[in-house]
């Protein structure tokens, strides 16, 4: 038999899908842990190291002081987007490796976007409102950084 | 003469015998209903194999013993089984070099069908390879051979070795728990032509496996590259094939 009389053996595959997540979450898991070793590493540093006081000097007024800078809101908010949506989605692989009752998977799943929401929301919230003196509240309340009002 | 003679037992007691205890795992769909482990003893030389110490249960112990064989000399892949927790061929382990000091477990591959005693339905395991197109897909039509270089021939020689024996497949934990993935073994397969100078099919091929369930889903956890017995580095096969889904060419 030659090659002549063979015809293809099957008709051309059709694509199903336009995009496959499946493709872009494992690359975002690749590229954002990466990005985050880099934060993670210097938000540690600049915490524990840089600054004189070590672990112990790390109070409400250094969080105040930092996110003060636009430069470090901009940095914990993207260290709190990219470990959230990292660390869900490799949720989100597990539950879809270990779970195998489609119902039970679902109700897991629902839950683990609704959690990362809530709290990539509330954090971004925190970083951007943040105010550590704000005005209206009782002077003894406040820290004792603040000005007399 | 004499003195060849007389040293032939003192050859033959050199031969060391010894018992070995097998823990098969038994599975008979017409009478049980959950797999039993039954202990047997065989006698055996250095040089017998997994599959030795099973022939001799089925011959002369317990013929009702059901496991696939057919070459017996590790190219066919039917005797894949899960020995002392991993996955090997029956026919290219030797009992020796097990721990005999201990019971030698024996039991069917995992993630299959299991059908009588070390038999699984291997349809599924098949389904997937087939989905592949593991097959040459070429327009031109030469009057003699497609030519290739020894380098291009090289690019995919370590995925030509595969005999789809299913130690892989049934080696990966994603497979245990979700039968959909292509597994391993599909993906090799996939990998060999794909990477095939003469092939023109890599873009379908590649497309294929940009699935949910397709090379996305492996975890890199490296079993299904122990596992083969043709030495295949399926893991670093898979590994190239999700590099070449992001290229959008091999």
């Amino acid at each position: 038999m030659t090659t002549e009389t063979v015809e293809a053996p099957r008709s051309a595959r059709v694509s199903r899908r336009s995009t496959n997540w499946e493709k872009w979450a494992w690359l975002y898991m690749r590229g954002s842990g990466v990005l985050l070793i880099v934060l993670i590493f210097g938000h540690l540093f600049t915490n524990l190291i840089a600054d004189e006081g070590g672990v112990k000097a790390v109070d409400f007024a250094f969080v105040a002081g930092k996110w003060a800078s636009p430069f470090w809101q901009i940095w914990d908010t993207l260290m709190l987007w990219l470990a959230l949506i990292h660390g869900s989605n490799g949720m989100r692989t597990i539950v879809n490796d270990y779970v195998s009752n489609s119902t039970l998977r679902r109700i897991m799943l629902v839950a683990l976007l609704a959690s990362s929401i809530v709290l990539i929301v509330l954090g971004t919230l925190v970083i951007y409102t943040f105010d550590p003196c704000p005005s209206g509240a009782l002077q003894s309340q406040l820290p004792s950084f603040c000005p007399a009002q | 003469m004499s003195t060849v003679l007389e040293e032939r037992p003192a050859a033959a007691d050199a031969i060391q015998k010894f018992t070995a205890t097998l823990m098969i795992r038994r599975f008979d769909p017409d009478v049980d209903t959950e797999p039993r482990w039954q202990e047997f003893s065989v006698e055996m030389l250095p040089t017998d194999r997994v599959l030795d110490a099973l022939h001799q249960i089925k011959w002369e112990q317990d013929g009702s013993l059901t496991f696939r064989r057919s070459c017996a000399h590790g190219v066919c892949g039917s005797d894949a089984m899960r020995i002392n927790g991993r996955n090997r061929l029956a026919c290219k382990t030797l009992m020796k070099d097990l721990d005999i000091e201990k019971p030698v477990y024996v039991e069917a591959i995992k993630g299959l069908p299991l059908e009588k005693d070390l038999v699984v339905n291997m349809e599924p395991f098949f389904a997937s390879f087939r989905e592949v197109q593991p097959f040459l897909q070429a327009s031109s039509k030469p009057d003699k051979e497609r030519l290739q270089s020894v380098e291009q021939r090289a690019r995919f020689d370590d995925t030509t070795k595969c005999i789809l024996c299913a130690a892989c497949t049934s080696s990966c934990p994603v497979f245990w728990t979700d039968g959909q993935y292509f597994g391993p073994a599909a993906i090799v397969n996939a990998h060999r032509f794909i990477f095939d100078s003469r092939d023109e099919a890599s873009e379908v091929r590649l497309d294929i496996l940009n699935d949910k369930e397709g090379v996305w889903r492996c975890r890199t956890t490296f079993n299904c590259t122990e596992a083969c017995p043709r030495g295949i580095q399926v893991t670093q096969a898979i590994a190239e094939v999700k590099a070449a889904v992001l290229r959008g060419r091999p």
